[in-house]
């Protein structure tokens, strides 16, 4: 335990001697203070409300439980290579953050500060899940059913000694799968909304652009989609027997189509002047995007390398497919109403083509609210996904993910609240993260 | 207007149409009908039992054919089984088979009937629409003017400190779904052992054993502080923050108007400016954004029924969805449609009434 600590220590010590060599004394110590404050008190917050909660389970004198105080401190020492990738990341983007455009603007507001680390703190969680976890997500360990949180393992061996956040009804580490399920969570929402904007933009933008039938066909379509109770449609679309009839993978066959056409018409049209250069950028996207195409879609990957399971494939579709009618809807206002501009009409009569004006004038142009929806949206995906494994749709049930483990407590929640709330309260703070970012991207985009 | 209302009615028919033939689709696929045999007929069934028990329920027909029976445009199909009486969509309803109609669907009145609740699909959504009805009213009674407060005194002086705790308020509302409050709402106030509830009872506050309910069962028969609290808390606690923030953006922008310096400068009280100046101005936006939000209740029900066990609309609906009930997803997806589409039009009408400005051609 002690050397995390110097770690942590050591990383806060270079980050300062950097910010005070680029920023001078006092900014340096202000920017770091501020963000240290804005950490420490969520930390603080969420120990708060977890403690408060679960206070009455470290009843039984005879065990040697840990105190409230303890267990705070055993956590926040095996999340280290959080605090030190956090301190580095802010340290960096502080010092240069006059370099960093809109990236770095994001630092002059709390608000957008506090998000950014809300949101780090689970990135950087779900990619060093596996030094953080202190058991195996998945192995249950006799006699720590329902444990209370701080219980001692009866017979650690090897083990941690500890279940820091208690057993859940299946003798599982609360703590540990709070970790893994970030992984699992964070795997799928950001990617799944990327794809979704990929396939709302690809949309969107011709439908704005030139309307008529084209937009009258597709805006009833999205409005269709619209109308659907979303979790009617995931009852329908995400489960074992709709895998079987092959409909998932069709969805994606079309889905996974658009970032490919969306990104070889984006080189063609910037490119078109100089062949060479178009032909090399074209066929590079066809060929890595095909490759990944025909992996994600079919799992027919030539390579192995890409490849998803037939139940994650089927999670992934619905997903993106609830979410692109909402992008398209979004890309569709803002390019009707870029496409009026006088910008605009100068690449007209200077002869652009539609596809050029489309992906080169008018989306750059688009960018602000779409950043910011950006944001609100993968947040707005892991509530979808929560949503799914609430009903315990989708997903395997021994998955770590937030939504299924919510599911699993939330049996015997009056007896053993600790098995739900920490999920409930990861997801939580992952989701308002994610809107606070946004928000502080708002804020300082509308400032320019 | 009446064009207007008329096109809309028309895109509603059109789209509730494509919906129910959607859900008709993917609740008529192979593998889903052997499930539902499988749950109706018994789970140890062989194939060949699966098919024959599919074919004297009228399931081995064309889909179009079927969907067409559904509606009432096609005549129902009818069928002597081996002991020599007859079967039918339409004979099964009724006593005597002579009296039966040649068609009956959703035109003439008939919802089907649901296989998992075996009983006619439009009692069964009658009764679980009412149950809903009164989730939502008092949702809507208690998130509707929360809401509004919360924007408006954030909206008033904006970049105060009142605002900052309110627009934080409103933020971290927003992030929690209502799985997620409704988890920590059970947690700490309907728990005996955790929670507020042990901490009132020690302090001699209160005589029961928690605080609320945490199952909302018995609201069926008697809706009561107690047992009604937390569902509707859940629900309303997600559908505010957005709400608020929208208010708040209006009411902001609302101050900075010429109309209300002026009304300042000549000596108007700050109160009353808010209260006769501002505020129908200001509450404009948010009327489109609350009749928008009715779908997205909808969605919360759901989820709320489930957790807290209240059968209302929400509830019927999963459990027609996990026993693939054919007829009652159509009928709930018909509802659903109906309410996203009614308050959208509600939703353009009331903004033409309330600003003006606006014209609907």
């Amino acid at each position: 335990m002690s050397i995390p600590l110097v770690w942590i220590v050591a990383a806060f010590a270079a980050c300062l001697a950097v910010a005070v060599m680029t920023r001078g004394t006092r900014g340096a110590v202000r920017g770091l203070g501020r963000a240290a404050l804005a950490g420490a008190g969520a930390l603080g917050a969420w120990l708060l409300v977890d403690g408060v909660i679960i206070h009455g389970l470290a009843a039984d004198p005879d065990i040697a439980q840990l105190a409230w105080g303890q267990m705070a401190g055993r956590m926040i020492a095996q999340f280290w290579p959080v605090w030190a990738a956090l301190a580095l990341t802010f340290a960096l983007s502080l010092a240069y953050r006059r370099r960093l455009g809109l990236y770095g603007k994001l630092f002059g507001s709390s608000i957008g500060m506090i998000g950014f680390a809300l949101v780090m703190f689970w990135i950087f969680t779900a990619l060093f899940a596996d030094l953080i976890a202190t058991h195996d997500a998945i192995a249950q360990v006799s006699g720590m059913r329902n444990a209370p949180p701080g219980t001692p393992l009866p017979d650690p061996g090897a083990r941690y000694e500890f279940f820091l956040l208690g057993g859940d009804a299946q003798a599982r580490d609360v703590f540990s799968r709070m970790v893994m399920g970030a992984r699992d969570v964070l795997a799928i929402a950001p990617a799944a909304t990327a794809f979704a904007f990929m396939v709302g933009i690809t949309l969107g933008l011709p439908a704005g652009y030139y309307g008529g039938r084209f937009d009258t066909a597709l805006t009833f379509v999205s409005n269709l989609v619209l109308a659907f109770p979303v979790i009617l449609l995931f009852y329908l679309l995400v489960t074992p027997d709709i895998v079987a009839t092959g409909l998932p993978m069709w969805m994606a066959a079309v889905l996974f189509l658009f970032p490919v056409i969306f990104l070889s018409v984006l080189w063609n049209s910037r490119y078109f002047t100089h062949p060479l250069r178009r032909n090399i950028y074209v066929g590079l996207t066809l060929v890595i995007g095909l490759w990944i195409y025909s992996g994600l879609a079919f799992n027919a990957d030539p390579l192995g390398v890409w490849g998803m399971s037939p139940n994650m494939l089927n999670v992934f579709v619905a997903v993106v497919f609830v979410n692109a009618p909402t992008v398209f809807r979004i890309v569709r206002g803002l390019t009707l109403d870029i496409k009026s501009r006088d910008y605009v009409a100068a690449g007209q009569t200077r002869g652009e083509r539609p596809s050029y004006l489309m992906l080169w004038e008018i989306l750059p142009n688009a960018r602000g609210p779409l950043i910011v929806d950006f944001c609100l949206r993968i947040g707005y995906t892991t509530i979808l996904l929560g949503t799914l494994g609430f009903f315990g749709l989708g997903v395997s049930p021994e998955s770590p993910d937030w939504g299924s483990t919510i599911n699993q407590g939330r049996q015997l929640l009056t007896v053993y609240p600790h098995a739900a709330l920490t999920p409930a309260i990861a997801l939580m703070s992952l989701v308002l993260g994610l809107n606070l970012l946004a928000d502080g991207l708002r804020e300082e985009s509308l400032r320019d | 207007m009446l064009s207007f209302v008329i096109r809309r009615l028309a895109t509603l028919l059109v789209t509730a149409l494509c919906l129910t033939f959607l859900v008709f689709l993917l609740t008529n696929m192979q593998p889903r009908l052997e499930t539902l045999a499988k749950t109706q007929g018994s789970a140890r069934m062989s194939d060949a039992e699966v098919q024959s028990w599919l074919v004297r329920e009228g399931f081995d027909r064309p889909i179009i054919e079927r969907y067409g029976e559904w509606l009432g445009v096609v005549p129902g199909w009818t069928r002597e089984q081996t002991d020599g009486t007859m079967r039918g969509r339409c004979i099964d309803r009724v006593a005597d088979p002579a009296e039966a109609d040649t068609r009956c669907g959703v035109l003439q009145g008939y919802w089907g009937s649901s296989t998992r609740f075996q009983a006619e699909v439009g009692d069964v959504i009658a009764a679980r629409l009412g149950a809903t009805g009164m989730l939502m009213l008092w949702v809507v009674i208690v998130m509707v003017p929360s809401a509004l407060a919360v924007g408006v005194l954030a909206g008033m002086r904006e970049g105060s400190r009142t605002d900052r705790s309110l627009s934080t308020v409103s933020i971290v509302s927003a992030a929690t779904p209502e799985y997620v409050s409704g988890v920590i709402f059970i947690a700490l106030f309907a728990s005996s052992t955790f929670g507020i509830s042990p901490l009132l009872r020690e302090w001699g506050l209160m005589e029961a054993n928690i605080l609320f309910l945490g199952n909302a069962r018995s609201a069926m028969d008697q809706i009561t502080f107690w047992n009604f609290a937390l569902p509707v808390m859940t629900i309303a606690f997600y559908g505010m923050g957005y709400i608020a923030r929208m208010t708040r953006a209006s009411m902001a922008e609302v101050m900075t108007q010429q109309y209300i310096r002026t009304a300042r400068l000549k000596g108007v009280s700050f109160p009353a400016v808010v209260l006769r100046h501002a505020l129908r101005n200001a509450l404009i936006a948010p009327f489109t954004v609350i009749m928008l939000q009715f779908p997205w209740l909808l969605n919360g029900v759901v989820i709320v029924e489930v957790l807290f066990s209240y059968p209302g609309f929400g509830w019927a609906l999963v459990e027609g969805a996990s026993n693939n009930d054919i007829e009652l997803l159509l009928a709930c997806s018909v509802v659903a449609v109906v309410v996203v589409l009614i308050t959208q039009l509600i939703s353009d009408i009331g903004y033409v009434y309330l600003n003006p400005r606006i014209r609907i051609s």
